[in-house]
């Protein structure tokens, strides 16, 4: 064995140090969780009973159906339309490109509850629009499969801009020059070139739209899912067992999901050369406006959601007194905690943004560059992927498990905003690892030979040169924590505390209580804060890119 | 061409790499190499892609460490050290510059965290800057310097700390074709100034024998050769060297023992010790040992050619010659005919004549 220079045992024992925290924070609770649906209330192992009695319960089993029904049906309406979205945005000469794109991101900001929130203003019993369903009801399947449309939309368009954006050139020029249709090229060579991307985009819909929460709980009725059904069974029933199961149920397909994505995406290799000349569209009057009007019948449908739910939100009485007020931004008149909600939010957003991020990078850089011990590195790259192939509800299950369970040391967490940062950190891990390991890849991979062959340690070089080189990622997974850290329900609805309740619950609670505007107020107040986020780091991005990062211009 | 070579002297070598193998999984890069490098030496690792010759470098290195084997560096063992106790700089394909870090701050980073005075340090930077003809471009940024001048920084960079031993990983290979010619004269003028101790890989065989004093042929993991420049091209040791440096003939031909070897139906004498009788050999010949003019009665391994085509090259031209006895789908010979030569001979395609094939000139090879 080669000796270890000191810089070795920094970097190892930090990724041991990284691995435990991830077995702490995701690996735990998950066995936790796992081991619970084996058990019956007095802790005792009972083997498959659980199971047994979920599958031959049919109201249990029913969601199973459901749950299934609304992620596909959403998904085969979101694909189709985020593609062509995301082909006019990067395969036509549509004006107004860059607005589109912002448009389409909207929903990103935003609670998965807050379409749906609009959609009850728009078609609910009270509804504006209520006689166009002609006695149908929004309150089921139609509900959640449009509320998720919208809130899956840009999470489809942003994989298949990313597998639109990269086209060769000379691709189009040989079909051309072969004498190939239009249609003909269409087909064989840009949608070959997006199939990863549209595979991928499909999986990412699914499990979205499998595992959220919040959409159901506020517009599904009695349409049973598998996510309210975890809820109704821990809060609602406290049945932890039965929780538990369904928990694992919820699993499942979402690791089926995970693991299918990943076995495509690995054989997306190579699809473009180095030395691929980029495509640049020509314009083409009939395409160009067509595509114009589509861009703009889907973004001022995305802005038109977020608009009623502003305006509501403003809306003394819905619907019968329609003059505004800020009244309903008294939150403190309608709930016990008020503000307090919302200033818990922007405490764990900011944790979560700050020590994620540097948790997160560190840690990508630990398991790139450190010499030797694949075996550390292995172990810590797969325990930073499996957050993404976990729902947030089952997270949030398994914490409860693990955290609560008699003799933890860790026990002491439960119910603190330390919990909840923990958690936020590991739910959107994956994401952020991927971003931060895609940007220390850009890096020359010999700087750290460099360092050591000019004794310099391996800490300094990265303090010097990959952070500030990095930087503009750093700040991408810094705003993507906030963002959700700010936006989430589904982990964190079963770890608060009265003391610690979040914005995005109280929307939930408002809700549930009737208090609608309220809810609708408390939602405009996320969207508000996250979308200023947003802006700040562009103006951030764009002032590192002037002053602070000269050394990028040539 | 460096035709002198300080040989292995009675001296202790300043690097001695005994024994060398290293694994990546079944395959072996490299399999027991040993070699010893002399203080002041410039040394090339000459092979194609994938024969182990990075692999040695980054085993020097401490980059990846070898499987087996023993690596000595001035009298020290450094095989099992980490890079960060071993003593040397080092040069990427890449350069691998800061792209952050203006280039003083480049040339300058191992200096500061040796302790050294901030006056100190600028002004060795200065003198460093200087010797690689940079002095004005201090307060710029890597990506505003041409390939050329960010291979100069990133040698100023792995010499600031006037390491004992200089590393240098295909550093010209990402340049283009004028600007490496210039480099190759400025790296080795330098090398000799500094008479730092320095290995460079390469696959430019002309690299190599332009800036070596002695050249490691590599192939498959193993040393095909060791010698100077005009040693691997005048004396190759084996078939794999005489392909791969320079142009060579491969005839295919026969020994017919005690020196004799026939091709073509004819009989060639040349130096082919140590194998038998009726052995299937290739008969080598560098197209430019072709020898036409002065052919006499009295001069040996005579043969009768016609001129099947040529090919203008600029300086000299290259002739497909095509052995009279050989019949029509036997083996060519390829010779280079300077432009003097075709112009007092007034040499054309479809002509015969005679060239000699020196027996000092030939080398053989045992084929199969």
């Amino acid at each position: 064995m080669p000796r270890m220079s000191r810089d070795d045992l920094v970097m190892r024992s930090g990724i041991v140090v990284l691995a435990a925290w991830m077995l702490v924070s995701v690996a735990l609770p998950l066995w936790a969780l796992l081991s619970k649906s084996f058990q019956d209330r007095q802790q005792e192992f009972v083997g498959l009973a659980n199971y047994i009695r979920y599958f031959s319960t049919p109201a249990l089993f029913a969601s199973v159906g459901n749950s299934f029904f609304v992620a596909i049906v959403a998904t085969a309406i979101v694909l189709p339309l985020a593609f062509v979205y995301a082909y006019a945005l990067t395969r036509s000469c549509v004006k107004g490109r860059g607005v589109f794109q912002a448009l389409a991101l909207i929903p990103i900001l935003a609670p998965s509850l807050l379409p749906a929130i609009s959609l009850i203003y728009l078609f609910g019993n009270q509804g504006l629009l209520k006689p166009l369903l002609f006695g149908g009801s929004i309150y089921g399947p139609s509900g959640i499969i449009i509320a998720q449309v919208f809130y899956c939309f840009p999470h489809a368009m942003m994989i298949l801009v990313a597998a639109l954006a990269m086209a060769d050139a000379r691709l189009y020029e040989a079909a051309d020059a072969l004498g190939a249709s239009k249609p003909r090229i269409f087909f064989t060579v840009t949608l070959p070139g997006a199939k990863y991307g549209l595979v991928s985009a499909g999986f990412v819909i699914f499990t979205l739209v499998m595992t959220d929460f919040g959409i159901a709980k506020v517009i599904g009725g009695r349409y049973n899912v598998l996510a309210t059904d975890i809820y109704k069974q821990v809060i609602g029933q406290q049945n932890f067992e039965m929780g538990a199961v369904v928990g694992m149920v919820l699993l499942a397909p979402a690791i089926v999901a995970f693991t299918a994505d990943r076995i495509v995406q690995r054989r997306q290799v190579a699809l473009l050369s180095a030395r691929a000349v980029p495509l640049v569209p020509k314009p083409s009057p009939a395409r160009d406006w067509t595509l114009f009007v589509y861009c703009l019948v889907i973004g001022g449908l995305i802005f038109g959601v977020l608009a009623v739910a502003a305006w509501g939100s403003l809306i003394k009485f819905w619907p019968y007194n329609l003059s505004l007020t800020l009244g309903n931004y008294a939150f403190d008149n309608f709930d016990t905690n008020g503000w307090g909600s919302y200033w818990n939010s922007l405490h764990l957003a900011a944790w979560t943004a700050v020590l994620g991020t540097a948790i997160i990078f560190t840690g990508a850089y630990l398991i790139e560059k450190t010499r030797g011990f694949a075996v550390g590195r292995v172990l810590a790259q797969l325990l930073a992927m499996l957050p993404l192939a976990v729902p947030g509800l089952v997270l949030g299950l398994g914490y409860i498990f693990f955290f609560n369970a008699r003799g933890n040391p860790l026990g002491f967490l439960y119910a603190t905003l330390a919990i909840l940062v923990v958690n936020s950190i590991a739910h959107f891990y994956t994401v952020s690892h991927l971003t931060a390991t895609t940007a220390l890849k850009q890096l020359d991979a010999e700087f750290e030979s460099v360092s050591a062959s000019l004794k310099v340690s391996v800490l300094r070089t990265f303090w010097r040169v990959t952070v500030p080189v990095c930087l503009p990622s750093i700040l991408d997974i810094a705003i993507y924590m906030f963002v959700n850290a700010m936006t989430t329900v589904s982990a964190v609805i079963f770890l608060y505390s009265t003391d610690t309740k979040l914005a995005s619950i109280a929307v939930v609670n408002m809700d549930e209580s009737g208090f609608t505007a309220v809810a609708a107020a408390m939602a405009m107040m996320i969207v508000g804060t996250s979308a200023a986020v947003k802006l700040a780091q562009l103006g951030l991005t764009y002032l590192l890119a002037g002053r602070l990062q000269a050394w990028r211009q040539r | 061409m460096a035709l002198s070579s300080p040989l292995p002297s009675g001296a202790a070598p300043y690097l001695r790499i005994a024994g060398v193998t290293k694994l990546f999984g079944s395959f072996s890069a490299l399999k027991e190499i040993s070699l010893a490098i002399n203080a002041g030496e410039f040394v090339c690792f000459l092979g194609p892609s994938g024969c182990g010759k990075t692999t040695l470098l980054r085993a020097i290195a401490g980059l990846d460490v070898q499987t087996t084997g023993r690596i000595e560096q001035a009298g020290r063992d450094i095989s099992r050290l980490p890079p960060s106790e071993r003593d040397f700089g080092i040069v990427f394909q890449s350069y691998a510059l800061f792209p952050n870090l203006t280039v003083v701050d480049n040339v300058g980073y191992g200096l500061r965290s040796r302790g050294m005075k901030r006056a100190a340090i600028a002004a060795r930077v200065g003198e460093l800057l200087q010797l690689v003809g940079m002095p004005e471009s201090g307060a710029k940024y890597p990506a505003q310097l041409s390939g050329g001048q960010q291979q100069r920084v990133a040698l100023a960079r792995a010499l600031a700390t006037s390491p004992g031993l200089l590393l240098l990983d295909e550093p010209l290979s990402a340049l283009d074709a004028r600007v490496r010619v210039r480099l190759r004269h400025e790296i080795r003028g330098l090398q000799r100034r500094l008479g730092v101790t320095t290995v460079m890989v390469t696959h430019d065989q002309e690299e190599a024998l332009t800036m070596a004093d002695r050249i490691v042929v590599m192939n498959h993991g193993t040393v095909e050769q060791i010698g100077t420049p005009s040693e691997i091209y005048r004396k190759p040791a084996t078939a794999f060297v005489a392909d791969f440096v320079g142009t060579m003939n491969f005839l295919t031909a026969v020994h017919a023992g005690s020196g004799q070897v026939r091709f073509a139906g004819q009989s060639f004498s040349c130096a082919a010790d140590g194998l038998a009788a009726d052995t299937p050999i290739y008969l080598c010949i560098r197209p430019e040992d072709v020898a036409v003019r002065n052919v006499g009665a009295s001069t040996v391994n005579v043969v009768r050619v016609e001129i099947a085509s040529l090919d203008f090259l600029g300086s000299f031209c290259r002739a497909t010659l095509r052995p009279a006895g050989a019949g029509s789908n036997g083996e060519e010979i390829v010779a280079d005919f300077s432009i003097n030569l075709m112009r007092d001979l007034g040499l054309g395609a479809g002509h015969s004549l005679s060239v000699a094939l020196p027996p000092d000139r030939l080398r053989v090879y045992p084929r199969g």
